[in-house]
């Protein structure tokens, strides 16, 4: 019952988003039902911390904790985006045409629908169209600013998506069509787990590389990422952290779901995605330290970690599985708050020029401190979750002897760190330039902060006992 | 394969028909170079996959691939081309695309190497399927790898769009054939996903138009590593 309400809330939001009388009206309202959709996702991590599956229709709509943990960041995600773009859809330049800031809110509650639509739908033709919804729903959000850029990052982002769904497409096709010869079932993740054993190898494997291109090129995976800096880096700040907190996840877990199906015919789907996690995490490393743009350092940032959660699920072993499931959280929980300091920073210093951001600490203490927290976090600095998540996919490749792999791997988290903290480091210190004056955030983008901040801070030092079983029985379902 | 009854030959040397003239409507895609002919191509294109949806249907007697075919009828050749008619203005139907990335000849060669090489991804898949796969399945993926190709060598927006299309109606191709039990509802909703494609490419297009003036999506490269465009 819960997971239908989740899928009807955003619906209603966007309908009464579209109807409001203001823009205010249209951001309680989102706000609201974010709320709401939190509270009641908590209820489905809480059920199935437990090892239990939440079925509202059987084959049809349920979640396990893999799914229940997606659902519980993105609503989480979800409720302190629409609270930041309260204060940031006020300073934005184009907020002034009639109706264009009730269309963002509309539009958001439509994206947030098909980003709870993922993990909660279990027919695979239909996560199939949801992930495609993902895109076509928030097209509109990317190019929000109507500026030539942003319209070519949003033209550029439908276009390599939209190819690479219809790649997957086939894949899925092809999974159904193996499902049928080897004596069908429900078209789920756990049917095709069920009916594993019985299909045949090479239209499995076939269908397998398929959807590990198509939404591969969706994750931002090396060499199809050419969309995603600059997609992440044109959108709004509140829309940039669900993208590449939680959509480039909510992609990923599709191709992680299909890791237990192909594991009873060698490991050769395996190690695709080990050395495609490889090649995106050193990729994205080195392009972090050369980019001038404090946005597209982290979504080069976003790329790195997509490749680090596939090498984790890759590996295989219930310690790199359990890794890689933490490292979605953290990577969620992280890289939101990350867009959100840079989102300030826009706000106070009106560029996204790396060069010419200086001394944030000076002019705004809250963006500074803010942006300075959030690169340590997600470079993996030590007492943050990502440096737990990123140090325990390392020990369990070791443990398994992937140590070609585990040295790789280390090397480019080292490059990023590096990297990372170099940027952040001059925009925070350093002398502001006599022209830059101090500007106060907005009440809505501090709360908003603040909130985000909480889980960064906590989560590495202190896990509840509940989301220690979440995370364990999601990083089950990754094995079989 | 086990579960699926032969086709008759006649429907079998109608499938065969069918499918080589959806490969031809792919290669079409690639060099058309008027925008009302390359849409065209595609409207040709996606009878052809409601043809070739309706011939399985009857020779399996599926209601189901019928509703099907019916849906590409309806949604494909005609909402679609309505929908981009109605969001993107008649001039830009109206452009010719002068410069491509690759000359006719050579991207034709490239295609060939392209169709080629579905043959040799699908043929350890048939094993022993029957007749309908074995004709659509690589077929399909033709189409798809096609249209990607498509989308690669096209600068303007709207044989970029088909381009899009066209992949769908490769996996699509494919699908009638391998997965014809496919649930009712997934069907729908994957038409109605055709219908919002067309629609939000329409609506960038036509907000592309407006405010760069301009189609040609191949020459906007505002956004590179490196580029030196910092204002704002």
């Amino acid at each position: 019952m819960e997971l239908l309400i989740v899928l009807s809330v955003p619906a209603l939001g966007a309908a009464v988003s579209m109807i409001a009388p203001s823009r205010r009206v249209a951001a309680a309202t989102t706000v609201l039902g974010a709320l709401v959709v939190l509270v009641l996702s908590l209820r489905v991590a809480l059920v199935t911390a437990n090892g239990a599956d939440m079925v509202a229709v059987k084959d049809w709509v349920s979640c396990d904790a893999l799914g229940a943990l997606l659902l519980l960041l993105t609503s989480f995600v979800g409720l302190t985006a629409a609270l930041f773009s309260w204060g940031y859809l006020a300073k934005t330049p184009n907020s002034g045409r009639s109706g264009a800031g009730r269309r963002y809110y509309s539009n958001l509650n439509l994206f947030l629908l098909s980003l709870f639509a993922v993990p909660v739908l279990a027919h695979v033709a239909l996560v199939w169209i949801a992930v495609e919804l993902t895109t076509l729903l928030s097209v509109f959000l990317v190019s929000y600013e109507d500026t030539p850029e942003a319209l070519e990052a949003a033209w550029k982002y439908m276009m390599l998506t939209c190819m690479g769904a219809a790649l997957a497409l086939v894949g899925v096709l092809m999974l159904y069509w193996t499902m049928t010869v080897s004596g069908g079932g429900p078209f789920t993740w756990q049917g095709l787990v069920a009916a594993s054993s019985r299909m045949p190898p090479e239209p499995l494997m076939t269908a397998f590389l398929f959807i590990l291109v198509g939404f591969g090129t969706k994750a931002g995976l090396v060499p199809l990422h050419t969309w995603l800096p600059d997609a992440h880096s044109q959108a709004p700040s509140p829309v940039c952290a669900l993208l590449s907190g939680v959509e480039t996840s909510a992609v990923l877990y599709a191709i992680l779901r299909l890791l237990p199906v192909l594991q009873g015919i060698g490991g050769a789907a395996a190690s695709w995605c080990v050395v495609f996690g490889l090649i995106s995490t050193a990729a994205a490393a080195f392009l972090l330290i050369q980019v001038k743009d404090y946005k597209r350092l982290f979504a080069f940032s976003t790329i790195e970690h997509m490749g680090i959660i596939l090498v984790g699920a890759g590996m295989g072993g219930a310690d790199a599985q359990l890794g890689a499931t933490y490292q979605v959280m953290s990577h969620a929980i992280t890289k939101s708050f990350c867009f959100y300091a840079a989102g300030a920073a826009l706000l106070v210093s009106g560029v996204r020029y790396i060069p010419s951001v200086r001394g944030l600490i000076r002019t705004s203490p809250i963006t500074g401190a803010s942006l300075i927290l959030g690169g340590l976090a997600i470079s993996g600095a030590p007492p943050f979750a990502v440096f737990f998540s990123e140090i325990s996919i390392l020990r369990a490749g070791l443990r398994t002897g992937h140590y070609l792999a585990v040295g790789l791997l280390s090397f480019s988290i080292v490059v990023a760190f590096c990297g990372i903290m170099f940027h952040v480091t001059r925009m925070v210190f350093g002398k502001p330039s006599p022209e830059s004056v101090a500007v106060a955030l907005p009440r809505s983008c501090v709360g908003a902060l603040a909130l985000a901040a909480i889980p960064v801070l906590v989560i590495g030092l202190y896990l509840p006992q509940w989301l220690t079983d979440l995370l364990g029985h999601a990083a089950a379902t990754l094995g079989r | 394969m086990g579960t699926i009854e032969m086709v008759s030959l006649l429907s079998q040397q109608l499938l065969g028909l069918v499918g080589g003239l959806f490969l031809l409507t792919a290669f079409g895609l690639v060099v058309t170079r008027q925008l009302r002919s390359n849409l065209m191509v595609f409207v040709v294109q996606s009878v052809l996959l409601a043809a070739s949806a309706l011939i399985l249907g009857y020779a399996k007697s599926s209601t189901h691939l019928l509703v099907v075919a019916g849906l590409s009828v309806v949604i494909k050749p005609l909402l679609i081309p309505l929908i981009l008619h109605r969001t993107v203005s008649s001039d830009v139907f109206a452009r010719r695309e002068i410069f491509q990335v690759l000359n006719i000849p050579t991207a034709l060669l490239v295609a060939v190497g392209l169709v080629i090489f579905s043959y040799f991804i699908a043929r350890p898949l048939l094993g022993d399927s029957d007749a309908a796969i074995r004709i659509n399945l690589p077929i399909g993926i033709a189409g798809l790898l096609l249209g990607a190709f498509a989308m690669t060598v096209r600068r303007e927006a709207i044989p970029q769009v088909m381009a899009i299309l066209s992949m769908e109606n490769g996996a699509f191709f494919a699908g009638i054939a391998i997965a014809p039990g496919l649930p009712l509802i997934a069907e729908l909703a994957a038409s109605f996903d055709m219908l919002i494609i067309a629609l939000v490419m329409g609506l960038l297009t036509k907000k592309i138009h407006e405010r760069v003036g301009t189609t040609s999506v191949g020459e906007l490269a505002a956004l590179k590593e490196g580029s030196e465009q910092w204002n704002s």
